[in-house]
């Protein structure tokens, strides 16, 4: 994973809530045992029709030009699928940007180096209402910038953050900790 | 003094290295459970880094997401796609690899990972354990701590028994006082879902609690907990008490003889403390749940059978009634349905079976409705034939498959055609949950059997009970 410190981008919006992880990758693209080229099952449903025929949909169209995701609230319930993070990075999101994210969306996506970032109402408001508009999402001061001096805190958890950071994932650490597992393992047989 | 919850109590033991600001704690994870669809990048990671899977007999595998629920035709199984086909035969080399026990076809243990591991004894009170499924939650009803996770996830634990977590907060939901005759657990939780809404449970461990949720059986409880994840918590949990030793005894994976003894003596000590602290509590009257039903495209979007669909226009709830096709302020009941579907992790368990099958005894599936019967598990499938309820179902007129997750996630060839209206006792309502364009209204064995009846979503009528 290469290390993230900052995104500057544009931001595409969707605005609906609760958007759980059938609709950003529908269930019958799970029987790959692969991670990439899923970004054409992103949004499938929405996206096609039942002809296969592409709709109008501005997932089809302006959101190409667009890497930050600005979702309605409660985005990614549902399913632990990793490919919902998968298809949206391979989509061409670097980003996602709600008032609330589902624990294990949000998971998922930050240990693939989707920036799933909550900010609050007011702010996903203005964020909802102003589609298009450049973001800077900087990690180091935890600041995201707007046009006109816009700008918003967020809260990421610190481990999370590092690992972005560094580019590093989270396996290294767990192995890492190999002394203290065995040393568990053994007192509780004891 | 002693004011520790359930959830603490079993994070505690679980803790190799504590929380700090900077880094999660490492919780050591005791249980973990497989399966074909979010496990073959895992094992794919590990070969690329060279590990080994640390502690492979705390690793159990199944195949069900992706399986055919009808049977081999000249040994040949018939899988929806060669892709899937590949995928379980990805799962089947995975675990000869890395020395992991796989219930495959034949093992006659095979099922829906969330209904083996309970019935084989593998979950049991105290434990963590962990699953890249979200509805891992379903453990829970033991007194463990369980929970979905990514295929990341998935990957950390094969090689070092481990993940890293923050600490939930907890919040208890308290049902006090007697069901009414007609509500079931799957009743219970959609109206817990209803009441607190599909996050109103995000960044919680739910423990629920109360005279109603201790007198259900463990099947009951294995309902509740699982769709706390539709509420958006991290996991649910019951208190392990008699019911709970009573269901393990004896299972092929529990302890026996004196190690029993040993684990029911800690197990008693794993209730919340009296003064324990939650950090949300949510009171609900048992008497007030009916039987409830889903009428949108969220879990949290349900209703009791008597009412009708809401009028107001907000935008979500009109989005919501034209994709499932109702008139404002249409009433829930004579609703015509295309499809029942009596499975999954939430409702695919012996008395869940039992439950729909007392509603068809005698009685015959509308001609306008598909009707699919899918046991949770091998083991569900021959308890069931052993009483003979496949043959009710299919003098009934319904499909009698084979084991699987099948309808629930739609992903073997086993869909609700678009348009049509499926009710399913599964768990996920949401759009082409159960195929393209497919609408689902989330509702109980008895209802959805009830339905299949009638041609319409109906109130189930009293059981016949002949069973025995
Ligand atoms: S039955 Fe449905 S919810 Fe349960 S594990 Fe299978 S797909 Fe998931």
């Amino acid at each position: 994973m290469n290390p993230i410190t900052e995104l500057r981008a544009t931001t595409f919006v969707l605005h609906q809530d609760n958007i759980d992880t059938d609709q950003i990758i529908p269930a019958r693209f799970l029987t790959t045992t692969e991670r990439t080229g899923l970004g054409r099952a992103a949004f499938y449903d929405w996206r096609f029709d039942a002809s296969g025929a592409a709709t109008t949909h501005p997932l089809n169209g302006e959101a190409k030009s667009h890497a930050i995701l600005i979702a309605g609230h409660n985005f990614g319930c549902g399913s632990s699928r990793e490919h919902a993070p998968w298809a949206l990075l391979d989509f061409g999101f670097r980003a996602v940007i709600s008032s609330e994210i589902a624990d294990i969306f949000r998971s998922n996506a930050l240990k693939n180096g989707l920036l799933a970032i909550v900010v609050g109402a007011e702010e996903h408001a203005y964020l909802i209402a102003n589609p298009g508009i450049e973001l800077r999402i900087d990690l180091e001061t935890m600041q995201i910038t707007g046009p006109n001096d816009w700008h918003t805190g967020f809260a990421l958890d610190a481990f999370a953050r590092r690992c972005l950071m560094m580019g590093v994932d989270q396996l290294g650490y767990l192995l890492a900790q190999d002394a203290a597992i065995a040393a568990f393992e053994r007192n509780r047989a004891a | 003094m002693n004011m520790k919850t359930l959830f603490d109590k079993v994070w505690q033991q679980h803790v190799v290295v504590p929380e700090t600001q900077e880094a999660p704690a490492v919780l050591y994870i005791d249980l973990h459970l497989v399966h074909e669809v979010t496990s073959p990048q895992a094992f794919a990671e590990l070969a690329t880094r060279g590990l080994k899977v640390r502690c492979p007999d705390r690793t159990l595998a199944t195949l069900d997401h992706s399986t055919p629920t009808l049977p081999a035709i000249d040994g040949e199984l018939p899988y929806v796609t060669d892709e899937a086909r590949h995928q379980v035969a990805t799962l089947r080399a995975n675990a000869a690899t890395f020395g992991i026990e796989l219930l495959d076809f034949g093992s006659g243990q095979r099922g829906i990972v969330h209904v083996v591991g309970p019935e084989q004894g593998a979950t049991q009170p105290g434990m963590t354990i962990v699953c890249g499924d979200s509805h891992t939650s379903t453990h829970g009803a033991f007194g463990a701590i369980a929970f979905g996770i990514g295929t990341s996830e998935v990957g950390y634990v094969l090689a070092s028994q481990c993940l890293l977590q923050r600490k939930p907060k907890t919040m208890a939901i308290n049902v006090e006082g007697t069901l009414r005759a007609d509500v079931c657990a799957k009743d219970v939780i959609l109206h817990i879902i209803r009441t607190i809404g599909v996050e109103g449970g995000t960044g919680y461990a739910i423990e629920y609690r109360g005279s109603a949720i201790r007198g259900l059986d463990m099947d009951g409880r294995m309902t509740l907990c699982n769709m706390s994840i539709e509420a958006g918590a991290r996991c649910g949990m019951v208190a392990p008490d008699e019911v709970t030793f009573a269901y393990l005894k004896d299972r092929p994976r529990a302890p026996k003889g004196d190690a029993w003894e040993a684990a029911v003596a800690r197990w008693r000590d794993l209730a919340s403390d009296a003064d324990a602290q939650f950090d949300r509590q949510v009171h609900i009257n048992a008497a007030e749940i009916a039987p409830t039903v889903t009428w949108g495209t969220h879990p949290g979007m349900g209703l009791s059978l008597s009412e009708s669909v809401p009028n107001a226009d907000d935008a979500q709830l009109a989005k919501a009634r034209r994709y499932m096709g109702w008139e404002t302020g249409e009433a829930l009941t004579g609703r015509a349905v295309d499809v029942v579907f009596i499975g999954s992790c939430t409702n695919g368990r012996l008395s869940d079976l039992r439950a729909a099958a007392d509603q068809l005894r005698g009685r015959h599936v509308h001609p306008r409705v598909r009707m699919l019967v899918v046991p949770g598990s091998d083991q569900v499938k021959r308890d069931a034939e052993a009483e003979g309820l496949h043959d009710v179902f299919r003098a009934a007129g319904a499909e009698w498959r084979e084991p699987g997750c099948s309808m629930c996630i739609a992903m073997n060839g086993d869909i609700v055609e678009p348009g049509q209206i499926a009710v399913s006792t599964s768990n996920r309502n949401f759009e082409g949950r159960q195929g393209k364009g497919s609408r689902t209204i989330l509702a109980s064995p008895a209802v959805a059997a009830a339905s299949a009846v009638v041609g319409a979503l109906a109130v189930p009528a009293s059981p016949r009970p002949e069973r025995h």
